[in-house]
């Protein structure tokens, strides 16, 4: 393990965590962390473009006004399997079950997770619920949009809407599971020295969001199970027919799906701190603060789920105390925003591919979250909620900001987790080309929604196709965006530049062992002495 | 294709200019800090580029900028609050001289009443220049009344009346969309709504074949269901007297007291044991599946207009409002002596 | 970070527990790890049957009367019983907890298998409140054949079993007021929400109860095996916890669907 030169050509080591031992068996009853976070990201970029595939086709459909590629009811499938593909089985595990599993356990010093059994159980339930959720695929979809509002959902629709809930619920209790093992994990196994106030910021955030995973689940398992029990058996409590209320389903569904939307981000925030510091070869302005708006957001992020019902048919009064709310939970998010912007000033920038996804999302999400304050004003959401509005907002914060920071924490640690380095030039054609369609696909939009076309809609007026098709054309350029890295990854696992130990000079446990890391990930047990971003001392980036 | 590029839907009420106004604020404060912090980022990538010899500086953070930065943006988010909700206010209580007219949403269309029992289905007119209140319900699922061109949205509930108000400005044609997913058909529930001046709407409502007023038909379903026979105007009466009744407070049995509104004259028809009046027994029976969704709006338009018949309610014991504390004991023991449960479908599976 | 390269493996020098994961530094790092992560779960559970509880509760208040018609019908002797037993169960068990950090072996096997009858027993009991309902037709949904129907009873051939409307009459009849039987039947129809949830809640508890049964049957057979020990009780403690938790939830859900407003006068 070297630590300065440009002399000494990077090997790799002799052995390490995906040489230590052969066969599928040793795979699937693994129970190191790195190699479940590997099964994690097979399986969670499989339905990444599961749910990529199903947008081209919406996106296909709405190039024209009239509805003439699809039938409507095999257009409802295709919006909702998109949906519940990209929220459940893609966004909701994505960073914290792929880069979270490998890399948390390093960054604090530890030999794994605290429970490694519960871990692998974690991602054998989220096969399970994939596997129900593709069944349901084969055996038709359910059109119920991802939201599944009753009495729709519970008495109206003859799709497998069960079926598809068992799935979701299965994949809801991977979460808890993998939230669980980060809580205990964060804090219990801690390395001597490593104080809360040294996290690194990856660790805070995906701490923030296992809280989050672990108290709202449970409550969509329990919305969906009583849906499930309501389709079955007819018993009205949700269903105005037998005396229930749908409004009620709406609230306990929100419960979970708005902090479900802080789960998505927040990780996304925690590699976007790591990323700016090591670019930027500074420590992080503001540290405590950017630490404490995670927790932050987690907390408030379960004060104001409904500001999604604004029209529903809440009261005025509760409608106003939500919408105080939401202005007040963007509050930390804007903090970060800030803080990252400042880490920058008078820094030793670079812009490595990991640094332009930074970048990108912090420009992307700043404007989704503003967007985010438009939807909160009650004045205006009256007029855009349920429009291409909402859709252009919520993409703009989950591809825009959520995606961006996973495509940049792989690249980054794509030379930890492999051993090689992905090509960079490659890598920053397709940074550039994901920025410039996303931006094509969803910044028409905000326009679309504001004109009054509504979601889910397969047909439209005649007057916005000129907007849809300019959203289509920006769709076909964001999925060359993606396909490239599927192409140079994989490409990079045979024919990649060895990365040696620290190929980004950066701080931070994991960088100190090997890439690929030994199994038991440290040959001697690290022990802390300094704060988190220590850039001042300056490590010459080996061979870059 | 056509190749209009619109930015904004046409203003065609008094609260789209102000909806439209807002929205201008707002869309300046997001590019204001969205191009702050782009081209903040773009200065530092260039200015700060790595540099041999030039080490970058470690900042710890500074107190005074967190306070600032935290400070600024909850001022400004509690202005768009306040201005936000003030607008949802205006948008959310119709004046009291609306126009009343009665929409039903089902799978995929929607039905509308005037008050003059004109119908019609997927279209609206309206007259521009006065405020237009529609009272909507859903015969099956959520949908939801969209007029983008008024700014208003509500989603459209079974089982609960909610509202929708504008006041008309342009006369002329104006998308309707249902923006609550609902179905197979959702994207073809369209319907367009259609304002006209005042005299063409008065000959519009002219012209048109209506079967009576909506009230008039309220008035045949009460009778005919036989409910003349219990909400009579004499003190004996099983029912309380409905004369006056819309829009006045209720006191109930359990004390609360309610406003009689269209909500509660449904619920009390569809589920009457939900809120006894003080003073008179459980023994309505439930009309659930004998009226139908239109037939409900019928009947609740037939007692508004008892009630703007007589100004002040009947000085009369079964009154709801006048029943005075110390009577009551002596009309339950009355009704005990004379009341027979009505005969109904309990026996029988 | 800088770090210092000194060699703190312990586990390749010292003998250690055979309980000690590889990952864990020390017993004591183990078990506090793992009675966090156990109280961690707990507190999803605590999530899942709040929501169940919220939503019962909501209901409660929207349909007042039936839901205190379905309290009265359901049987408080059995559930009082069940409630005893459940707590004696959970002395049983915290005794077993003690006896295995004393390393008596005999003793906690003992108290673990009295655990396991009692939960057997409280198991049994509901089956028999679960039969009752299902004989009074009190099951929502028109579930096996047999209707729900508006007295909220059973078949035409015997219309008294069961019957809430007939039930709603007696008792206000026993206050001293009369409830007129159009009134009593709507509110015998809307008591089908009430038994959706006691079925839900309580269905909920006893799928708990089955799994915590069969974790206690694996505690069992550890323990008379001699696995713990006073240097070694974490399963037996995590055990304990989640059987204490499955009681606390009867412990609400007793008064919760058993005991609240049985004595409501009817005006």
């Amino acid at each position: 393990m070297s630590t300065a030169t440009t002399i000494a050509k990077p090997v790799m080591p002799a052995k390490h965590y995906l040489n230590d031992n052969y066969g599928i068996r040793s795979w699937l009853l693994t129970k190191d962390h790195k190699r479940i976070a590997i099964l994690y990201l097979v399986s969670i970029t499989f339905f990444f473009f599961l749910g990529g595939l199903f947008a081209a086709l919406i996106r296909l459909e709405l190039l024209t006004p009239q509805g003439d590629l699809f039938q409507s009811d095999t257009y409802n499938k295709l919006f909702s399997m998109h949906g519940i593909n990209m929220v459940f089985f893609f966004l909701v595990p994505s960073i914290p079950a792929t880069i979270g599993n490998f890399v948390l356990p390093l960054m604090v010093g530890a030999k794994d997770l605290a429970f490694p059994k519960i871990n692998l159980l974690s991602w054998y339930i989220y096969m399970a619920g994939a596997f129900f959720s593709l069944a349901t695929m084969v055996s038709g979809g359910v059109d119920t949009g991802w939201t599944f509002y009753t009495p729709l959902s519970s008495g109206y629709l003859r799709t497998h809407v069960a079926l598809m809930a068992v799935g979701i619920i299965m994949a809801g209790f991977s979460s808890i599971f993998t939230g669980l093992n980060f809580i205990v994990t964060v804090h219990r196994m801690r390395a001597p020295g490593l104080t809360w106030g040294r996290l690194p910021l990856f660790v805070w955030s995906n701490y923030a969001t296992s809280l989050i995973m672990v108290l709202a689940t449970p409550v969509l398992a329990i919305t969906l199970t009583l849906l499930a029990l309501e389709r079955v058996f007819h018993i009205g409590v949700f269903d105005p027919k037998y005396g229930g209320d749908p409004v009620l389903f709406q609230h306990m569904f929100w419960f979970y799906s708005h902090p479900a939307v802080y789960i998505m981000i927040l990780p996304g925030m925690g590699v976007i701190s790591e990323l700016i510091t090591c670019f930027s070869r500074k420590r992080v302005f503001g540290y405590s603060f950017v630490a404490f708006s995670s927790i932050a957001i987690a907390v408030f992020g379960f004060l104001v789920w409904a500001h999604h019902m604004f029209v529903a048919g809440i009261s005025q009064y509760s409608a106003m105390i939500f919408s105080l709310l939401s202005m007040a939970v963007a509050i930390p998010s804007a903090v970060k925003v800030f803080n990252w912007t400042a880490t920058m000033y008078k820094g030793s920038i670079t812009l490595m591919t990991p640094m332009l996804y930074a970048l990108g999302f912090i420009g992307l999400f700043t404007i989704g979250g503003l967007t985010g304050i438009m939807l909160a004003a009650l004045g205006l959401d009256v007029h855009v909620h349920d429009t291409y509005f909402v859709i252009a907002h919520f993409h703009y914060v989950m591809v825009g900001g959520m995606v961006t920071a996973y495509m940049g924490g792989l690249h980054f640690w794509w030379p930890k987790i492999t051993g090689r380095m992905y090509p960079e030039a490659p890598a920053k054609l397709a940074a550039l080309i994901t920025f410039i369609g996303f931006n094509l696909t969803f910044f028409p939009q905000f326009i679309l929604g504001y004109l009054g076309m509504p979601r889910r809609y397969h047909s439209y007026p005649e007057e916005f196709q000129v907007l849809n098709v300019l959203s289509s054309a920006g769709a076909s350029v964001l999925a060359i965006g993606f396909i490239l890295p599927l192409i140079y990854f994989l490409w990079s696992l045979r024919y990649g530049e060895i990365a040696g130990d620290n190929p980004w000079g950066a701080t931070g446990l994991e960088w100190q062992t090997t890439s690929p890391p030994p199994t038991h990930n440290f040959h001697e047990v690290p022990v802390v002495t300094e704060e988190p971003y220590a850039y001042g001392e300056e490590t010459v980036i080996s061979g870059h | 294709m056509q190749f209009k590029l619109p930015l904004f839907p046409e203003q065609a009420s008094t609260v789209a200019g102000q909806v439209d106004a807002f929205y201008l604020f707002l869309v300046l404060v997001t590019t204001f800090f969205s191009l702050l912090i782009a081209l903040l980022i773009l200065f530092f990538i260039i200015r700060y580029r790595r540099r041999p010899g030039q080490e970058a500086e470690q900042i710890h953070g500074s107190t005074l900028l967190e306070i600032v930065w935290t400070v600024i943006p909850l001022g400004i988010s509690m202005v768009i609050f306040v201005w936000g909700a003030v607008l949802y206010y205006h948008i959310e209580n119709p004046p009291k001289n609306a126009l009343e007219i009665y929409g039903v949403g089902k799978q995929w269309m929607w039905k509308f009443q005037h008050p003059g029992g004109q119908r019609e289905i997927n279209t609206l007119h309206v007259p521009s220049g006065r405020p237009v209140k529609v009272t909507l319900i859903s015969q099956d699922v959520i949908h939801d009344f969209f007029v983008p061109a008024f700014r208003v949205k509500t989603d459209v509930l079974p089982n609960r009346y909610v509202y929708s108000w504008f006041t008309p400005t342009a006369p002329g044609s104006y998308h309707l969309f249902c923006s609550q997913y609902c179905g197979t058909k959702h994207s073809a529930m369209i319907g367009e709504v259609v304002v006209l001046k005042p005299d063409d709407y008065a000959a519009w409502l002219a012209s048109g074949k209506a079967e009576g007023s909506l009230s008039s038909m309220g008035e045949n379903l009460f009778q005919g269901v036989g409910r003349v026979t219990c909400h009579r105007a004499d003190s004996g009466a099983r029912g309380p007297n409905l004369l006056g009744l819309y829009g006045r407070p209720v006191r109930l049995s359990d004390n609360r007291v309610v406003i009689a509104d269209d909500n509660y004259i449904r619920e009390s028809i569809l589920n009457p044991n939900a809120k006894i009046v003080a003073g008179f027994q459980p023994i309505m029976p439930t009309f659930q599946g004998v009226v139908s969704e239109e037939g409900l709006i019928q009947i609740t338009e037939y007692l508004k207009h008892l009630s703007a018949q007589e100004s002040e309610p009947l000085n009369n014991r079964s009154t709801p409002t006048e029943l005075r504390d110390n009577e009551v004991p002596t009309i339950q023991q009355e009704l005990q002596q004379r009341n027979q449960p009505a005969p109904t479908p309990g026996k029988q599976p | 970070m800088a770090i210092n390269q000194t060699t703190t493996n312990q586990t390749t020098t010292t003998d250690h527990h055979p309980a000690l994961a590889h990952h864990f530094d020390s017993m004591e790092q183990q078990q506090g790890a793992s009675t966090f992560g156990m109280w961690v779960f707990l507190l999803t559970e605590i999530m899942m049957f709040g929501g169940l509880f919220t939503a019962y509760l909501v209901y409660r208040i929207k349909y007042y009367d039936a839901f205190v018609a379905g309290s009265t019908s359901i049987s408080v002797s059995w559930g009082f019983t069940n409630t005893l037993v459940l707590i004696a169960s959970s002395f049983t068990m915290a005794m077993s907890v003690w006896a295995a950090q004393q390393g008596r072996r005999k003793t906690q096997v003992r108290l673990l298998i009295a655990t396991m009858i009692l939960g057997v027993i409280f198991l049994g009991v509901k089956a028999k409140e679960y039969y009752d309902k299902f004989d009074e037709c009190h099951i929502p949904g028109h579930v096996i054949g047999k209707g729900f129907n508006s007295w909220g009873g059973c078949d035409v051939n015997n219309p008294k079993l069961g019957n809430i409307a007939e039930e709603i009459q007696e008792k206000a009849k026993q206050a001293g007021a009369t409830v007129p039987e159009v009134s009593a039947v709507q509110t015998a129809k809307q008591t089908e929400i009430f038994f959706s949830f006691y079925f839900a809640m309580t269905g909920l508890h006893a799928f708990h109860m089955i799994i915590g049964v069969g974790l206690l049957a694996w505690l069992t057979v550890r323990a008379n095996r001699g696995e713990f020990g006073p240097a070694y009780y974490t399963p037996i403690e995590l055990g304990g916890l989640y059987w204490h938790f499955v009681d606390i939830v009867w412990i609400y859900l007793f008064p919760l669907l058993y005991l609240i407003s049985r004595h409501k006068h009817v005006a």
